[in-house]
């Protein structure tokens, strides 16, 4: 589970900080000066509705698209796409050797190709299945596998863009144990999702992003009552976060 | 890249359907492809009806030519089903079983031996054609007419050889069979011989005058039959073909059968393996993570490149190796055409990857490679006099623009003309290649 220390408390030198990002495609602007910034050993989820930018966001962090405007301070750095970005034609020790060895040839992470493969095939519980090909395994077990050449380069920062979309309740929670497990050790985690109660749950701070701008930081139990207090939510406290987060989203104008 | 391309290889070979798509049935196709046009076309088959009465010989005096010498002329360069009467090879022209008959009439022989005659004759024989097939009815009036133009040239040359010799028994004398009895035949120059004893025992005066007129014309008209021979073989075939080649050095037509085979299999190999195996960078979501700090858009590049030419050039190594057992392969000439095998390679693999950057998705790919490849090759196979001037250099600069035209003159080059030509193909797959491998990098930026 994330810390339930305030980021805002604990605030050190961020792994990861970005200063008015611009994204334009065409003549829409997908971010509009989006602020960011994620604390080593933090894990933020970033919500808002479609097309609000929050891909956009993490792929100007993790560094594959370049931002029209802004500027973007961290290192080690690694991404997560959305679907599972593996070659499914070869088996999972395959995909992760392969990572691995262009990873240490990129100058990520410290130790050999052969000892982030074994390490990673532990961690993710599939070193039983290590020779079987990818395309085989289920989605939670391909998103495993993803997640884990993301990891092998022992980044500082874990960029996740929606990592359970698909997954089944049982999958979802199988996965979650193993990011947090993974991120023990300091990594920072932002992640990217629709489902506004995994932010809640697994994120020690949530990012809400709408049209383009970042609209809230802060915990859940903060933008409840940032909606109370602006008199949108019930009295009685009954409201549960998605309320909160659609009510926030109307009075903001979103 | 290195690693790019080993992922490439192991991916390929843990498809086996894709290895028989792109490997097996090119190289099936491409076996076709050599093997029928070594084999050359099929002859017509031509009915033939000899109503000539049996063991009737045609020709003239002496020089007689029986029938199977003339069927063995007539089909020489057709397939002949002989035929018992003028119905039944009307029936075969009908049926198809032939393309058309030829009926040589009874009347024939007699018709021959009248051209030595006084009152000569026209000899005719029936043709009976076919129409209903239109792409053979071309082939068959062409083959007919060499048919007869050969029939005429033979009975041509015998007459010439006939009439020759008559001038001969006339000029120099001798003796000629007629109708079963030896007839002496004087000849201009015995005559000549004759008069000039006459002559001198003649006292001068009216009788000397008139021998001496004699014997000036038996002169003159010896001397000019003498020359009349090498007029009448000349007049049989007045006109012969003295062919000069010019222009550049062309292939057999067993090593441009090669050189299509290998340009084929090597084209369809290369460019779909590497356009789909782009696409499927994409496809697989692995081309963002790849180029998330990993590898750069151009090395993803080159491991492609390298990919096509790898495996393009060993279809083509397996596919050679098989064909010497049908076709000669001259070996000692393995640099060269190795060569042009590699570079053709890489240059149908920079079209692969223009192809799959272009269209980042397998299928797309696919059907974009089929569908841009199979014209362009059968383009460059179009030969030049075949088409008007404006056409030709239409396809002349459409056929430039594809490595095919190039590939298949560097092959042939290669395995068997030696010359600058095999070079500058070289060079010319090298300038497509630079250019492909620019759009394909580009096409990669929106990847």
């Amino acid at each position: 589970m994330p810390s339930s220390d305030s980021p805002q408390s604990q605030r050190g030198r961020p792994a990861l900080a970005a200063r008015g990002l611009v994204k334009r495609f065409g003549d829409r602007e997908a971010l509009r000066g989006v602020d960011f910034e994620v604390e080593p050993g933090e894990v933020v989820g970033l919500i808002g509705p479609n097309g609000a930018g929050k891909t956009t966001l993490l792929s100007i962090l993790a560094g594959i698209a370049a931002p029209d405007g802004g500027e973007v301070r961290g290192d080690g750095v690694a991404w997560v796409p959305q679907h599972a970005a593996l070659y499914r034609r070869l088996t999972v020790a395959e995909n992760l050797t392969l990572f691995a060895r262009l990873q240490a040839r990129a100058g990520q992470g410290e130790a050999g190709p052969a000892e982030r493969v074994a390490r990673m095939l532990e961690l993710t519980g599939l070193a039983d299945r290590r020779d079987d090909r990818v395309g085989t395994l289920s989605g939670g077990n391909q998103q495993r596998v993803n997640i884990a050449i993301g990891l092998m380069a022992e980044p500082a920062v874990l960029l996740l863009d929606e990592p359970s979309v698909g997954l089944d309740p049982a999958q979802r929670a199988r996965l979650w144990e193993f990011i947090l497990g993974l991120v023990g050790g300091g990594t920072a985690v932002a992640f990217s999702t629709h489902d506004i109660q995994e932010a809640e749950r697994y994120a020690a701070r949530i990012v809400v992003v709408a049209d383009g701008e970042s609209v809230f930081s802060g915990t859940g139990d903060q933008l409840r009552q940032a909606v109370e207090a602006d008199g949108g939510s019930d009295p009685a406290g009954r409201d549960d976060l998605e309320t909160s987060f659609l009510s926030f989203l109307h009075r903001a104008g979103h | 890249m290195r690693w790019l391309l080993l992922k490439d290889l192991q991916i390929l070979r843990r498809s086996p359907a894709q290895l028989a798509l792109l490997v097996v049935y090119p190289v099936v196709i491409a076996l076709l492809v050599g093997f029928a046009l070594t084999r050359g076309p099929e002859q017509s088959t031509v009915a033939l009806h000899n109503a000539t009465p049996a063991g009737t010989t045609l020709g003239v005096g002496e020089d007689q030519i029986d029938g199977e010498e003339i069927r063995d002329q007539l089909c020489d360069r057709v397939d002949c089903v002989d035929a018992a009467s003028r119905e039944e090879a009307i029936e075969l022209v009908e049926s198809g079983e032939a393309t058309a008959a030829v009926i040589l009439p009874e009347e024939l022989a007699d018709q021959i031996r009248s051209l030595a005659s006084l009152a000569p004759q026209h000899p005719k024989i029936e043709v009976i054609v076919n129409r209903s097939d239109t792409v053979e009815n071309q082939v068959v009036d062409d083959r007919i007419e060499s048919m007869l133009a050969e029939a005429n040239l033979l009975i041509a040359k015998r007459l010439s050889e006939a009439a020759g010799r008559y001038l001969e028994l006339i000029r120099s004398g001798g003796t000629i069979d007629l109708l079963g009895r030896k007839i002496e035949i004087l000849g201009l120059e015995n005559s000549e011989k004759i008069l000039r004893k006459l002559a001198d025992k003649v006292p001068p005066g009216q009788d000397r005058a008139e021998l001496e007129r004699a014997l000036r014309f038996a002169g003159l008209a010896s001397e000019n039959l003498d020359l009349a021979r090498p007029m009448l073989t000349a007049i049989t075939q007045p006109i012969a073909a003295d062919k000069t080649e010019v222009g550049g050095e062309a292939p057999s037509l067993d090593t441009f059968a090669i050189a299509v085979t290998a340009a084929l299999a090597l084209m369809f190999v290369t460019v779909l393996l590497v356009a789909g195996s782009l696409a499927l960078e994409r496809e697989e979501n692995a081309f963002t993570r790849l180029t998330a700090g990993l590898a750069g858009r151009t090395q993803i590049l080159l491991a492609k490149l390298g990919l096509g030419t790898v495996v393009g050039f060993g279809v083509v190594l397996l596919l050679l190796a098989v064909m010497t057992a049908f076709l000669p392969i001259q070996w000692s000439r393995a640099p060269l055409w190795i060569l042009a095998a590699a570079v053709a390679a890489l240059s149908f693999a920079a079209v692969g990857s223009t192809l799959g950057a272009v269209t980042g998705e397998v299928r797309a790919a696919s059907l974009g490679a089929i569908m841009i490849c199979l014209p362009l090759a059968l383009l460059s196979l179009v030969p030049d006099d075949a088409v008007g001037p404006a056409v030709e250099a239409m396809i002349g600069v459409v056929t430039a623009l594809f490595p095919f035209r190039p590939s298949l003159d560097a092959l042939a080059g290669g395995l068997e003309i030696a010359g600058s030509g095999t070079w500058l193909n070289l060079a010319h797959l090298l300038i497509l290649t630079a250019a492909y491998a620019a759009i394909a990098r580009l096409a990669l930026r929106r990847f």
